[in-house]
C-alpha cells in the first residue's frame, strides 16, 4: 500500500500515497485547505463543501471536494482560484446566517471577505457539520446524539435515556462543535428530558 | 401454472394460448389505471360483467381491466375488440346501451365516440383519434391489450420471447452489444447511455453485481412509470432479467414509491407469477442463469430517486446521497457494481432484443433514439400520457396531440424535466424533442413530465414552486443546497408577496451558481434550472413583481385584488353566498361590492360568477376603483313590454 | 403495545437490518403511527442504534411519531394541480379542518398532508381522502366534500 502518486498542488509537486485524499495529501505537504466537517478520525462527510478545489485538465476544469477525492497520478490541483474563493465566501455567508459569531467561521470570513450578516439571522446556530453525531457513532460507537428530519428542518437530537448514562463521563464531542450549539443542546436535554432519579 | 423449463415449453404454452384465444371473440377492455379508477372504472367493470350476464352474453364476450390507455382527460376509456371501437367518458348508465348496441347489434353509440372539437368529425377507432394518431406507442400500446393481472395475456402477445432469445439464443456480450448499438439513453432524467453503464459494471472485477429498477418516480406531474408498472409489470421485469444476464448480476431490486399501491401490488403479483412459470429463480429456461428480485418500497422522500441515495435507502438507511467520485456502476449498492436504470429504460430492453437495435435507431434524432413517454398535463385540452418518437416538435405534442390550450387561453410556456428542468417559451415551440436539444435550450428531458402553462400562470411563482418543493425534499447534508435553496425560497417568496428588492435578482443568480457548482448531488445541482430558465425567458415578470409590485399573470395572491365591475354585475347573489368570509356587500338588484379589507383573495367569487356576466376582475399593480355611489348600485330591470 | 405483532412483522422481513425501512412501513400501516416501544423493539432485534431509527422515522414523510387522524386528507400540490390552483384549495381545506399540512387535529379526526402527484392530473385539482379521489375540486366545493366524512 505504499504505492506513490505524484500530483501538483498550487504549483508544488507533491508525492502522496495511493489511496490518500487530496486534502490529506495537501495537508501533509503543508498546504492548508479550510474545512468544517472534516475530522481525521471520521469518515469524510463532504457536507460543508468548504474544501472544494479546482482540478485543472488543461482545456477544462472541474471542482471536487478534496476531503473525498482520491489522489490520481498527474492531477493538477488549485486550492485558491477566483471561483473557489467565491464558492467559499458564499458557503460562509450562508452558514453565518446561523452562527455569525463562531470564532472558526469569523476567521474564515475575514480571509474570504464574507459578510457575516448578509442573510437574515436564523434562530438555530447549528451548522450541521455533523461532527458530534459522527464522532459518537464512529469513535465512541454509542449513538447518543443523532440527526432527525431532513433539509432545513434537520436537527441534532440527544436520546435522553442514553445521554443520562453516558455523557457526563465522556463529553469528548464538546470541543468539536464549531459553534457551541452542541453544548447548548445538551444542557437543554439534561434539564428538560433526563430521566429523574438517576 | 406450468413451470416452463425450456424455450420449447414456452413456445408450446404460447401456441396453446393462441389456439384457445379466438381473435374474433368480442372483448370489452376497460382502462383500469389509477386515473380511470378515480373516475369509477372499477364500478364500470362490474357493471359490464353484470350486464353481459343479464343479456346472456357472458360466455361469448370477455371483459378485461387493462392498464392506462393514456387519454386520461377523457376517461373512463372503453375499447371494444375486434374493431377497436373506442368510447370515452363512459358511465355505468351507458353500459346497457353499449352492450346491446355495440356487442349485440355491432353498431356504434355515436354520442360516446370522439369528436374533433375543431372539425366535428367523429373518430370511432382508437388509432383514428387525433390524440393517438400522432403518437408512436411501442411501450404503451400493450397496456391496452392485456389484463395487467394476467401473465397469460402477456405471454399471449409475445411476452418473455425477448428473455428467451437473450438467455438461450445470445451470449451475454451479444445482449450488451445490442443495447449499446441501440444507443438507449436513460429515461429517468440523466440520459446516460445505458449500454455504457452496463458495460462498466460488466467489466468491473467484483463478482457480485446488482441491477435495480428505479421506480421512485418523484417529479410532480409525472406518472409514466406508474402507468407502465400498473399496466404491464412483466415487461419491466423481463427487461431487468435481461439486463442482469448481460452484466452478470443474479440479484435484482425494485425501489418503488409506496404512494403507488396499485403499482406495488401489480408488480408483486407479476413477481409471483414469474416465479411460478420459471422466469425467475434457478436455471431460467434451461439457460443456467439464476435471478431473483427483492421489492423495496419508498417511504416518501423525493431525494431517494437519486441513485446513490436510493442505494443507501436500499441498505436500510436514510436516503442521503453520498459524495462519490467513483461511479455507482463500479461501486454502488454495498460498494459493488450496480446498474440502476429507470422503469421506462428497462421496458425498452425487450423491444430492442426482439426487434433489434437497427429498428430502435430508425426513429429519433442523431443523439436521441427510440420513443419517450411524456405526461402531458397542466393547461392542456388532452391531459394524458403520450408516447412519441424523439425528434417530434413541442408544437406537435402540445397542439396536434394535446389539442392546445383550453378555454381560449394563450400558450405561455412548457416546463419539462420536473424540478430539474426549465420552462421554454412560445418561440421555442419548434424545438425537436431530444436529450441534447432540450438541455441546450435551458431545460432538460428529465423523466418525462411536460407541464403546459398559459397566460394565467405566473412564471415567478413557477420558479418559487419548484424551489420550495426542493427545499422541502433536500436531504440537508450539504450547505449549497440546504442553505442556498432556503435563501432562494425566501427571496422568491418575498418577490411574489411584494417585498422584492433591486438586489434580489443578482443574489438569486449568485446563489444559483453556488448550488450548481458546489452541491453534493443532482438535486441541488439542477435546482436552479427552473429559476434560471424563467429569468432567461421571462425576466420582465420578475422586474414587474419587484419594481411595480405587479403580477402580470394576475396570479400572486398578495399582489392582486378582486373587484366587481359595476357595469357587468347583475346582482345575482351567487358570489355573496359563496364568499367564505362575507366580504361581499350587496343584495337583490343591488350591485355587489367586494369589501377589500375583509377580502382574503381566495378567488371563489371569480370562480362562481356566471360566465355570461364575468363581472369579477383581477387587478394588479393598480389601485382598486372606489365603489360607485349607493344610488347607482340599484339595478332597475326593464320590464318587458306586453304586446 | 403488542410485542407479538411487532415481532411478527420483523420476522416477516427476516430481521434483516437492510429491511429496516420496510419493517417501519409495515408498523406504520398496522398501528397508524410508530409508537416508541416499537422503535425500541426494532432497535433490539435488528441491532440498529435507536438514533438511526429515529432519523429514519423523521426523514421519510410516510412515518409519523404521533397517531394520525381517522381521515387522511391528501391535497395534491403536484405541478399540474398547482397550475390549476391547488394552493387555494389547500388554504380552503386548511381553513375548514383547522390544521395545516403535516398536522392532525386534537380530536384525531383529520390528518392533512400535501402530496406531490397522485397521477390523476386530468382531474386536477385533486383531493384524496381515505384513498378516495375527488377531482376538479374548487374552493367552493371543499366544504361539501369534507362534510361527507365524520
Amino acid at each position: 500500500m505504499s504505492e506513490k502518486v505524484t500530483l501538483q498542488i498550487d504549483g508544488k509537486t507533491v508525492e502522496a500515497e495511493a489511496g490518500m485524499t487530496v486534502l490529506e495529501a495537501a495537508r501533509a505537504a503543508g498546504i492548508d485547505i479550510p474545512t468544517l466537517c472534516h475530522h481525521e478520525k471520521l469518515e469524510p462527510l463532504g457536507g460543508c463543501r468548504l474544501c472544494m478545489v479546482e482540478l485543472d485538465y488543461g482545456d477544462w476544469q472541474r471542482h471536487v471536494v478534496s476531503c473525498v477525492f482520491t489522489v490520481e497520478e498527474g492531477l493538477v490541483v488549485n486550492t485558491r482560484t477566483e471561483k473557489v474563493d467565491r464558492m467559499r465566501k458564499g458557503i460562509l455567508e450562508l452558514l453565518m446566517a446561523h452562527a455569525p459569531d463562531a470564532p472558526q467561521l469569523d476567521a474564515l470570513a475575514t480571509e474570504y471577505g464574507a459578510n457575516p450578516r448578509r442573510f437574515p439571522q436564523d434562530a438555530s446556530f447549528c451548522i450541521h457539520c455533523g461532527l458530534c453525531v459522527r464522532y459518537c457513532a464512529e469513535v465512541k460507537r454509542k449513538h447518543v446524539v443523532g440527526f432527525i428530519d431532513r433539509g432545513i428542518r434537520k436537527e441534532i437530537s440527544f436520546i435522553p435515556e442514553i445521554a443520562a448514562k453516558e455523557c457526563n463521563d465522556c463529553k469528548e464531542c464538546f470541543p468539536l462543535c464549531p459553534t457551541s450549539y452542541l453544548q447548548a443542546a445538551f444542557v437543554l436535554v439534561e434539564s428538560l428530558a433526563f430521566p429523574r432519579g438517576e | 401454472m406450468p413451470l416452463l423449463k425450456t424455450p420449447a415449453e414456452l413456445e408450446t404454452f404460447r401456441s396453446e394460448l393462441a389456439a384457445r384465444r379466438d381473435p374474433e371473440t368480442p372483448c370489452i377492455s376497460i382502462c383500469a389505471g389509477t386515473g380511470c379508477l378515480a373516475y369509477g372504472a372499477a364500478e364500470l367493470i362490474t357493471a359490464f360483467r353484470e350486464e353481459l350476464k343479464k343479456q346472456g352474453l357472458d360466455a361469448e364476450v370477455d371483459t378485461r381491466g387493462t392498464g392506462c390507455h393514456g387519454f386520461c382527460e377523457r376517461g373512463p376509456v372503453v375499447v371494444i375488440h375486434p374493431g377497436e371501437t373506442c368510447y370515452l367518458g363512459v358511465k355505468t348508465d351507458d353500459v346497457p346501451e353499449i352492450v346491446s348496441t355495440t356487442i349485440g347489434e355491432k353498431k356504434i353509440v355515436d354520442r360516446l365516440v370522439y369528436q374533433d372539437p375543431a372539425t366535428g368529425e367523429s373518430a370511432v377507432r382508437e388509432e383514428e383519434i387525433g390524440f393517438y394518431k400522432h403518437q408512436q406507442r411501442h411501450l404503451l400500446a400493450n397496456n391496452t391489450r392485456i389484463d395487467s393481472k394476467s401473465i397469460d395475456d402477456y405471454i399471449a402477445i409475445g411476452g418473455y420471447s425477448a428473455l428467451c432469445k437473450a438467455l438461450t439464443g445470445m451470449s451475454d456480450v451479444e445482449v450488451l452489444e445490442e443495447v449499446k448499438k441501440a444507443n438507449l439513453r436513460g429515461r429517468g432524467g440523466g440520459g446516460f447511455p445505458a449500454g455504457r453503464k452496463w458495460e462498466g459494471s460488466r467489466n468491473a472485477p467484483e463478482k457480485t453485481k446488482y441491477v435495480i429498477i428505479n421506480a421512485d418516480e418523484g417529479d410532480p406531474g409525472a406518472f409514466m412509470d406508474r402507468t407502465l408498472l400498473e399496466g404491464n409489470p412483466h415487461s419491466i421485469l423481463e427487461g431487468l432479467i435481461i439486463g442482469g444476464y448481460a452484466i452478470g448480476a443474479n440479484q435484482g431490486y425494485i425501489y418503488v414509491r409506496q404512494e403507488y399501491p396499485l403499482a406495488v401490488a401489480n408488480f408483486n403479483r407479476a413477481l409471483e407469477q414469474a416465479e411460478e412459470f420459471g422466469f425467475l429463480g434457478e436455471n431460467i429456461l434451461g439457460s443456467g442463469f439464476d435471478f431473483t428480485v427483492d421489492v423495496h418500497k419508498g417511504a416518501g422522500a423525493f431525494v431517494c430517486g437519486e441513485s446513490t441515495a436510493l442505494m443507501t435507502a436500499l441498505e436500510g438507511r436514510v436516503g442521503e446521497p453520498r459524495p462519490k467520485y467513483v461511479r455507482s456502476n463500479i461501486k454502488g449498492l454495498y460498494n459493488r457494481p450496480t446498474v440502476l436504470n429507470n422503469v421506462e429504460t428497462w421496458a425498452n430492453v425487450p423491444l430492442i432484443i426482439n426487434n433489434g437495435a437497427d429498428w430502435f435507431t430508425s426513429f429519433g434524432t442523431e443523439g436521441s433514439k427510440g420513443t419517450k413517454i411524456f405526461s402531458l398535463v397542466g393547461k392542456i385540452a388532452n391531459t394524458g400520457l403520450v408516447e412519441v418518437p424523439m425528434g417530434i416538435t413541442l408544437r406537435d405534442i402540445i397542439f396536434k396531440i394535446g389539442g392546445g390550450i383550453p378555454d381560449g387561453k394563450q400558450f405561455k410556456a412548457v416546463q419539462t424535466g420536473g424540478p430539474s428542468g426549465g420552462c421554454l417559451p412560445e418561440n421555442m415551440l419548434d424545438l425537436e424533442v431530444g436529450f441534447d436539444e432540450l438541455t441546450e435550450a435551458g431545460s432538460m428531458m428529465g423523466s418525462g413530465g411536460m407541464i403546459v402553462m398559459d397566460e394565467d400562470t405566473c412564471m415567478v411563482d413557477v420558479a418559487r414552486y419548484f424551489i420550495h418543493f426542493l427545499t422541502d425534499e433536500s436531504c440537508g447534508k450539504c450547505v449549497p443546497c440546504r442553505e442556498g435553496l432556503r435563501q432562494i425560497d425566501r427571496i422568491l417568496t418575498d418577490i411574489t408577496e411584494g417585498r422584492g428588492t433591486e438586489a434580489d435578482i443578482a443574489t438569486l443568480e449568485e446563489l444559483s451558481e453556488l448550488a450548481m457548482e458546489a452541491s453534493l448531488c443532482a438535486l441541488g445541482k439542477s435546482a436552479p434550472n427552473p429559476l434560471l430558465s424563467t429569468l432567461q425567458y421571462f425576466r420582465e415578470e420578475y422586474e414587474a413583481h419587484i419594481r411595480d409590485k405587479r403580477c402580470p399573470a394576475l396570479s400572486c395572491k398578495e399582489l392582486i385584488s378582486f373587484h366587481i365591475d359595476p357595469a357587468k354585475c347583475q346582482a345575482c347573489l351567487i358570489c355573496m353566498r359563496k364568499c367564505p368570509v362575507d366580504a361581499i356587500d350587496g343584495g337583490k338588484n343591488r350591485i355587489h361590492v367586494i369589501l377589500q379589507d375583509k377580502c382574503t383573495n381566495c378567488g371563489t367569487c371569480f370562480d362562481v360568477c356566471p360566465k355570461k356576466f364575468s363581472a369579477v376582475v383581477k387587478l394588479s399593480g393598480e389601485p382598486v376603483p372606489e365603489p360607485i355611489p349607493e344610488e347607482e348600485r340599484v339595478i332597475v330591470r326593464k320590464k318587458k313590454k306586453k304586446p | 403495545m403488542c410485542t407479538e405483532t411487532i415481532d411478527k412483522i420483523i420476522d416477516h422481513h427476516h430481521g434483516e437490518a437492510s429491511r429496516l425501512n420496510q419493517v417501519l412501513l409495515d408498523i406504520q400501516k398496522e398501528f397508524n403511527w410508530l409508537p416508541q416501544p416499537a422503535l425500541l423493539r426494532i432497535s433490539e432485534r435488528l441491532e440498529v442504534p435507536l438514533a438511526l431509527i429515529q432519523h429514519i422515522a423523521t426523514f421519510y414523510k410516510a412515518f409519523s411519531l404521533v397517531p394520525k387522524g381517522r381521515h387522511r386528507v391528501h391535497v395534491c400540490v403536484g405541478t399540474a394541480c398547482h397550475v390549476r390552483g391547488a394552493p387555494r384549495i389547500l388554504d380552503a381545506v386548511s381553513e375548514q379542518t383547522g390544521i395545516g399540512p403535516g398536522e392532525t387535529d386534537l380530536e384525531l379526526k383529520y390528518s392533512l398532508e400535501t402530496v406531490s402527484c397522485l397521477g390523476c392530473c386530468a382531474l386536477g385539482p385533486v383531493v384524496e381522502i381515505d384513498g378516495k379521489t375527488h377531482g376538479k375540486v374548487t374552493t367552493a366545493t371543499t366544504a361539501d366534500i369534507l362534510e361527507q366524512y365524520d
